[in-house]
């Protein structure tokens, strides 16, 4: 095997999404770990329109899900497809105006969005140019990365590997919400508003924001597991048929669930029962999907005790198998009924965003950045600091938000001897005051760890470059 | 090894990139189709649009009857005035009203204040009546929420007066000691009038815009609606909102507005 030519890859603007996804894991976790500080202590707004809590907290959403999100997905997704195809971009060319045009946009998302120009749906913020600049960007991905498969050689790579599929499902399925949600009447260059309206317009949006996180933040970053996981632990994926199962199940059964962010509301009650059923149904694949990965470690888990990159992969698909469970229990007319409007749900999407999201991506990256720049970390021990700041910031985080969050819950509906109201809103405001502290806390450690990467990630690639010319003479 | 036939339906998509992605289409529609498609033509969707085994609609009085009513137009001593009554019905905002939802959109109220109230009693005791799906017919988009960090506004007009609310968005904490909500001291400083980067603020094209979504505005509005806004702070226009949301329909206890 080792005669055989290893086709050339495009590595140039991997290398660059890899490198921006890190520096926007550290500007993102920074300011969301500011905009929680705010809600602990208010006078960190400083009266000032562009960091008051209502727009920071949309930058901060923005730039961790389509910063650091789409520049991870978008570097992994190319590195994938030109390894698992055998050979180079379809275009190489089009991925760097890609990159250009994405970085761009972004500068002019945080822009936009801290004058204030939100369309006012959640996770889908963006004004019209700015969203239509969003699709653009999307469509030339996916081109890109389908026409690299497309056109691969199929005498020597007959079958699509399975970490594709599952980036073409989030490229296909957040195409079409991201098209239709954002359907809506521009009145100005920076105002526009939804063409749905009340209810309907409550199941679409809530139909794209379940979707964003079933697709674009489970399906992509399961295909990164798909791939990272078997190739750091150096084993084949653990079931094939399981992985074809986890897919299909995933691509079919996600979908039905935003409705369960409306339960009890003003939608029909049959939509949330129906989101509620298939909700708790999808703890099978997603629980396949995890025992995919971490079985694929079964006779090498000995491994964990060395290789740091592995830990914060198999971490992942820890905090995937929790919060995959815990999002159908809260789905779950009863308990919602007590979780709804609280805490709880922000800490349920961070034990996703940052023990699976995250965590999955940083383990990927760190893999990246020793093939891309041919060379070992610049410190193996600085992986494992990152590691346990990042858990330990997680725990803290989400620990802090079920505590508030059922708090929050109960007292909201608490009733005293005499049949009245047991406390005022205030009263479960200032309750929360310890737990958003301890929030904060667990963000510092979290940016902290994202800040040692970046370090890392620049000494190791300072210490690839001096090297290199010694390598040539070589 | 390539020539191979493929064994199955799943080994022929994993050759096929475009057969995968029409699958994985066909695949992920069925949910949209099963369970938005319905909202736009089931009656029961909302309550206004209800009707009997007879077939007759059960709670047309949810919606004001506009018919040769004036939303909003200038009396003869120059004030603004509405045909409309407090209870008459849902209607369309005012063009003071819409430009203070755009404010609440530009602030990101919706992150912490829901406009939904659940059909439980303590929510009841606090906030009001559940909330029906009628009372944000002509909300695009609609501001629901999905998080209480403070309490729900769905029905908060009328519960403060305009001082309240002005020296509450001034400095929360002077009035509500324990909030954690931002000071929004800029809104009382600029003019509603102006919109983002030095443009102006065309309620006229906002009114326009709503009327092409079904929003029953007529062309005097529509002609008017500039002169709506003049000479009102953000701070106004906010507050106009937000004592708007609750006010427009009377729920009656005893009718049971959803199944």
């Amino acid at each position: 095997m080792d005669t055989v030519v290893k086709p050339q890859y495009n590595d140039g603007v991997i290398k660059a999404f890899a490198l921006a996804s890190i520096v926007f894991l550290v500007l993102g976790t920074l300011m969301g770990t500011y905009a929680a500080s705010e809600l602990a202590w208010p006078f960190l707004n400083f009266d000032m329109a562009e960091i008051s809590f209502g727009r920071l907290r949309v930058i901060h959403t923005n730039t961790v899900i389509y910063a650091f999100g789409a520049n991870v997905l978008m570097a992994t997704g190319f590195y994938i497809v030109q390894r698992t195809s055998g050979r180079p971009l379809y275009s190489n060319a089009l991925a760097w105006i890609q990159f250009v045009a994405l970085q761009a946009g972004l500068l002019l998302a945080v822009i936009s969005l801290a004058l204030g120009m939100l369309q006012g749906k959640e996770y889908h913020e963006l004004e019209w140019p700015l969203d239509l600049a969003v699709a653009l960007v999307w469509v030339m991905f996916t081109f890109n990365f389908t026409m690299t498969i497309a056109t691969r050689n199929k005498e020597k790579v007959p079958h699509i590997y399975v970490a594709n599929w599952f980036f073409l499902g989030m490229m296909i399925m957040i195409t079409y919400l991201w098209v239709i949600n954002g359907l809506s009447v521009p009145v100005s260059l920076f105002r526009s508003y939804s063409m749905f309206g009340g209810v309907q317009d409550a199941m679409i949006q809530w139909w794209w924001g379940h979707n964003a996180v079933g697709f674009f933040l489970t399906a992509g970053f399961l295909g990164i597991m798909y791939y990272f996981v078997p190739k750091q632990a150096q084993r084949p994926v653990y079931s094939y048929r399981l992985s074809v199962v986890h897919f299909w199940a995933l691509m079919f059964g996600y979908v039905w669930l935003g409705a369960h962010h409306l339960q009890y509301t003003a939608l029909p009650d049959w939509v949330g029962s129906l989101a509620a059923v298939v909700s708790l149904a999808m703890i099978i694949p997603s629980w396949g999907g995890a025992l995919n990965g971490m079985l694929t470690l079964s006779g090498a888990w000995d491994r964990l005790r060395t290789d740091y990159i592995l830990r914060f992969l198999i971490m992942a698909l820890a905090f995937y198998a929790m919060s995959t469970f815990e999002g159908p229990v809260m789905s779950a007319k009863t308990v919602n009924a007590l979780s709804h409007y609280t805490d709880w749900t922000v800490g349920h999407v961070h034990s996703g965003a940052l023990g699976w999201v995250a965590m999955v991506s940083i383990g990927a990256v760190y893999h990246m950045t020793m093939k891309l720049w041919k060379t070992e970390m610049y410190s193996m021990s600085l992986i494992n600091f990152h590691f346990w700041l990042a858990t330990i910031g997680t725990v803290f985080y989400i620990v802090g938000m079920w505590v508030s969050g059922i708090m929050q819950g109960l007292m909201w509906r608490a009733y005293d001897e005499y049949g009245t109201l047991a406390y005022t809103f205030a009263e479960s405001v200032s309750a929360m005051h310890p737990y958003y502290a301890m929030r904060a806390v667990g963000g510092v450690l979290f940016t902290l760890g994202a800040v040692v990467m970046l370090y890392n990630m620049v000494m190791t690639i300072r210490m690839a470059g001096s090297r290199q010319p010694a390598l040539a003479h070589a | 090894m390539a020539a191979d036939k493929p064994k199955n339906f799943q080994e022929w998509l994993e050759r096929n990139v475009f057969a995968l992605m029409l699958g994985t289409a066909l695949m992920v529609s069925v949910a949209g189709i099963v369970e938005i498609v319905p909202l736009f033509y089931l009656n029961d969707s909302q309550e206004h649009t209800r009707v009997d085994e007879s077939g007759n609609l059960m709670f047309p009085e949810l919606v004001w009857n506009r018919e040769g009513k004036r939303l909003f137009y200038k009396d003869e001593s120059g004030n603004w005035a509405s045909d409309w009554k407090a209870g008459d019905g849902v209607r369309p905002f005012t063009p003071l009203e819409l430009a203070g939802k755009d404010i609440y959109l530009r602030e990101g109220c919706m992150y912490c204040h829901s406009q939904m109230i659940r059909p439980f009693r303590d929510e009841r005791e606090r906030y009001g009546h559940y909330s029906l799906a009628t009372e944000s017919m002509y909300d695009h988009p609609f501001q629901w929420g999905s998080k209480r960090t403070g309490p729900d506004l769905a029905r908060v007009g009328g519960k403060y007066s305009n001082e309240w609310h002005t020296m509450h968005l001034l400095r929360p904490q002077s009035l509500v000691p324990e909030s954690v909500m931002p000071a929004y001291p800029w809104l009382a400083e600029n003019s509603v009038e102006n919109d983002f980067l030095g443009t102006k603020r065309d309620m006229s094209a906002r009114l326009s815009a709503m009327k092409l979504m079904g929003v029953p505005y007529t062309d005097d509005e529509i002609a008017t609606a500039n002169d709506h806004i003049k000479e009102h702070t953000d701070m106004d226009a906010l507050i106009a909102y937000m004592q708007a949301l609750g006010t427009m329909v009377k729920l009656d206890d005893s009718k049971a507005y959803r199944e």
